[in-house]
């Protein structure tokens, strides 16, 4: 049975289809959800490493749109058009889930320069860009709040709000200090996560042996409130071709102290054109 | 100097430009402020404007650098829309040389220039712009090194027979390619050729001088005049396609020399703790929101090696779309390595962006070398150093792998 890798072995068990066009199927599998069961009131923390983590966010967007959540995507790192057609890769298109009301889009490069140039009148998400000294991120929470909280008409249109943010390390290189950001995750946890049942997913940069303490300080608080850590770093070794790098996964359960250890699954991954697949340390199809 | 010619329009996504032009063929932005790259709407079809060509992966906007060799370590060039981040060399003497092919370039291919610095005129910088090579006399230029290493490309290679079939990194001059040109630095631009051109020129001390209200604001007010002149530009002349007045099909370079020095009233190059640790980060995360809503592409050349704080340099790394950090042998060991004799430093490609896609065209070699000719900047892979040196009987052991490299341990004799 060579070349029968861990994902592939999983696969025959739970007899899904490994043939669906959206997002990364082999990253489903293991994570061990489908859109159709999604789990609810989960922190999920995406960090990257020495290596570029965004093929996570764009699964996890197109995830949670095909699994007919409210998405509130807070991108401050890219602009909409970037998501956009990345996303009609993986098969979801965010600009008719916007017309729908499903997606709120908060495209970040682009509100600054409107922020930043002009006075605004009613208080903007990313307001603090304006101030002098470091505020705190509350115009965001409400920004999120608004965009989550369902309509009052009682009819619940969607399955359950997730809040996606790409990514948490800008906001300290913006000027919020690490408390600042922490409080913000911690607001919008309370209303996502715990009052309204549904998701959270953000992504933080790990500056390694930068000694950004800031951010170290936002990482490993983030880390102890989250009930999933998708870890992906740059391989020790170096640059190559064929394997692109290693993703940990680590599940743990934050609300009770941990006597025994979190269950946690490493795997190495390659990045392709529109899908990413994942193997077993060391059993790259390049190298076997 | 536009051309104007209309590309087949592929599927809605992925073409690159929202310069649309409408069914009844008049010229302009199907809407008020929008992204300059990519697009919802159905069917555009592209309008092709001097010195850019479409990336072959995703359809981006490209425009060249000025080094025909760095754009192809670049994946095909810079996208319009981000920001090249240069890291400076110790003592900054190449450098100003990637500024410089950037701003000739743009000369070259007629657009629009905006520089920027503190410690020099713009108007001074430009004057010692390289001269273009003209078609016949750099192809002489490149027989010249062809003949010399001839002996060298014909010995088989016994031990590192895997790049043998690597490609090499010099690219010859394409006879008829508007994209990309060769230029000789010993000698000036033509003096016609700048007054033909448009430039806006930010001498900070002569800007600073003016009192103007400025809001206060976290950011350093050199950073704060610096970004309302190039908003002011960008819309004034139209490059965000939200002035009805403008009709502009041009693309704006903007080169930023030496941000972060201290003359820019930044302390990050000063001091670990700096009291506006923010100030670079904010200008940068600004600056990419305007280029990303607008037809320009931006050099800054940043002195990292004086910022004390490295946690600063990350953040501006991952604040910049492409970064390429020049390292001169100038007063190292490295000077007197024999590995290293022919050449003057060495060129890291620290990160390249992913638009529009999950992928980027990185380049297999990762050790690459940089020397200035007399009349050219030439970049190469590093292992022919080695295989020049091997006939001469030289034997050493390559050094530990670091993160950006392949991990080595060839021995050759």
């Amino acid at each position: 049975m060579k070349g029968m890798h861990l994902p592939d072995i999983r696969m025959l068990l739970q007899g899904a289809s490994p043939r669906s066009s959206e997002m990364f199927p082999e990253l489903n599998n293991l994570l061990n959800t489908t859109p159709d069961k999604a789990e609810q009131g989960k922190l999920t923390l995406l960090c990257d490493a020495r290596t570029d983590g965004s093929f996570l966010v764009h699964h996890f967007l197109s995830f949670y749109l095909k699994a007919n959540c409210k998405v509130c995507f807070v991108a401050l790192l890219q602009s909409f058009s970037h998501y956009n057609i990345v996303a009609q890769k993986l098969g979801v298109s965010l600009a008719a889930a916007r017309e729908r009301g499903q997606l709120v889009f908060l495209e970040g490069l682009k509100s600054s320069v409107d922020v930043f140039f002009q006075a605004q009148e009613d208080p903007h998400p990313l307001q603090f860009l304006r101030e002098a000294s470091a505020g705190n991120l509350q115009p965001l929470y409400e920004f999120v709040r608004e965009a989550l909280t369902p309509a009052d008409n009682g009819a619940a249109a969607w399955r359950c709000p997730v809040l996606l943010v790409d990514d948490l390390s800008v906001l300290l290189s913006l000027g919020m200090g690490a408390v600042a950001v922490l409080d913000f995750v911690h607001y919008c946890r309370a209303t996502v996560c715990c009052e309204l049942k549904g998701n959270m997913v953000a992504l933080v940069h790990d500056s390694g042996d930068a000694e950004d303490e800031e951010n170290n300080t936002l990482l490993i608080g983030l880390s102890h409130q989250s009930h999933l850590i998708l870890r992906t770093e740059g391989l020790a070794t170096g640059f190559c071709k064929d394997v692109h790098g290693q993703l940990r996964i680590l599940w743990r359960r934050p609300s009770q102290s941990t006597a025994r250890r979190d269950r946690s699954l490493t795997f190495q991954y390659k990045i392709q054109d529109k899908n990413v697949s994942f193997f077993a340390r060391g059993m790259s199809p390049a190298i076997l | 100097m536009a051309a104007v010619a209309t590309c087949g329009a592929g599927a809605g996504g992925t073409e690159s430009m929202a310069a649309a032009t409408s069914k009844s063929n008049v010229t302009s932005f199907q809407r008020r402020g929008p992204r300059a790259r990519g697009t919802d709407s159905g069917g555009p079809r592209l309008v092709s404007i001097a010195g850019t060509r479409p990336s072959v992966r995703n359809g981006q906007l490209l425009v060249s650098t000025g080094l025909p060799a760095l754009d192809q370590l670049l994946g095909g060039g810079l996208a319009v829309g981000t920001v090249l981040l240069v890291e400076e060399d110790k003592y900054s003497i190449y450098s100003p040389l990637l500024f410089k092919y950037f701003l000739a370039e743009g000369i070259i291919n007629g657009h629009t220039l905006l520089v920027a610095s503190a410690k020099e005129d713009p108007a001074d910088i430009l004057q010692e712009l390289p001269a273009p090579l003209l078609d016949d006399s750099c192809k002489k230029e490149f027989d010249e090194d062809v003949c010399n290493k001839k002996p060298e490309s014909d010995i088989k290679m016994k031990i590192a027979w895997r790049y043998q079939l690597s490609p090499k990194m010099e690219v010859g001059p394409v006879t008829s390619s508007r994209f990309g040109h060769y230029y000789d630095v010993s000698k000036r631009i033509p003096r016609e050729l700048i007054e033909t051109s448009k430039w806006h020129g930010f001498f900070l001390p002569e800007k600073m001088s003016s009192a103007d209200k400025v809001e206060c604001c976290s950011l350093t007010p050199g950073y704060m005049k610096l970004l309302h002149f190039i908003q002011n530009i960008i819309y004034e002349e139209g490059f965000d396609g939200s002035n009805p007045q403008k009709k502009q099909r041009n693309i704006l370079r903007i080169g930023i020399q030496s941000l972060g020095l201290p003359l820019w009233g930044d302390d990050v190059c000063c001091s670990e703790n700096c009291d506006s640790s923010h100030s670079l980060s904010k200008f940068l995360y600004i600056l990419r929101g305007l280029l990303r809503t607008s037809l320009s592409a931006c050099i800054i050349t940043m002195p990292t090696h004086l910022i004390q704080n490295k946690a600063i340099i990350a953040r501006v790394t991952n604040l910049s779309d492409t970064v390429v950090a020049l390292e001169s042998f100038v007063g190292s060991e490295r000077e007197t390595n024999p590995l290293y004799k022919d050449y003057h430093g060495l060129i890291h490609i620290r990160q390249i962006p992913r638009l529009n896609n999950l992928i980027c065209d990185e380049s297999d070699v990762k050790d690459l070398a940089f020397k200035l000719k007399r009349k050219l900047f030439t970049i190469e892979a590093e292992w022919t150093v080695r295989e020049r040196d091997r006939e001469k009987g030289l034997s050493f052991v390559v050094g530990s792998p670091s993160n950006d490299r392949h991990g080595r341990c060839t021995t050759l004799i």
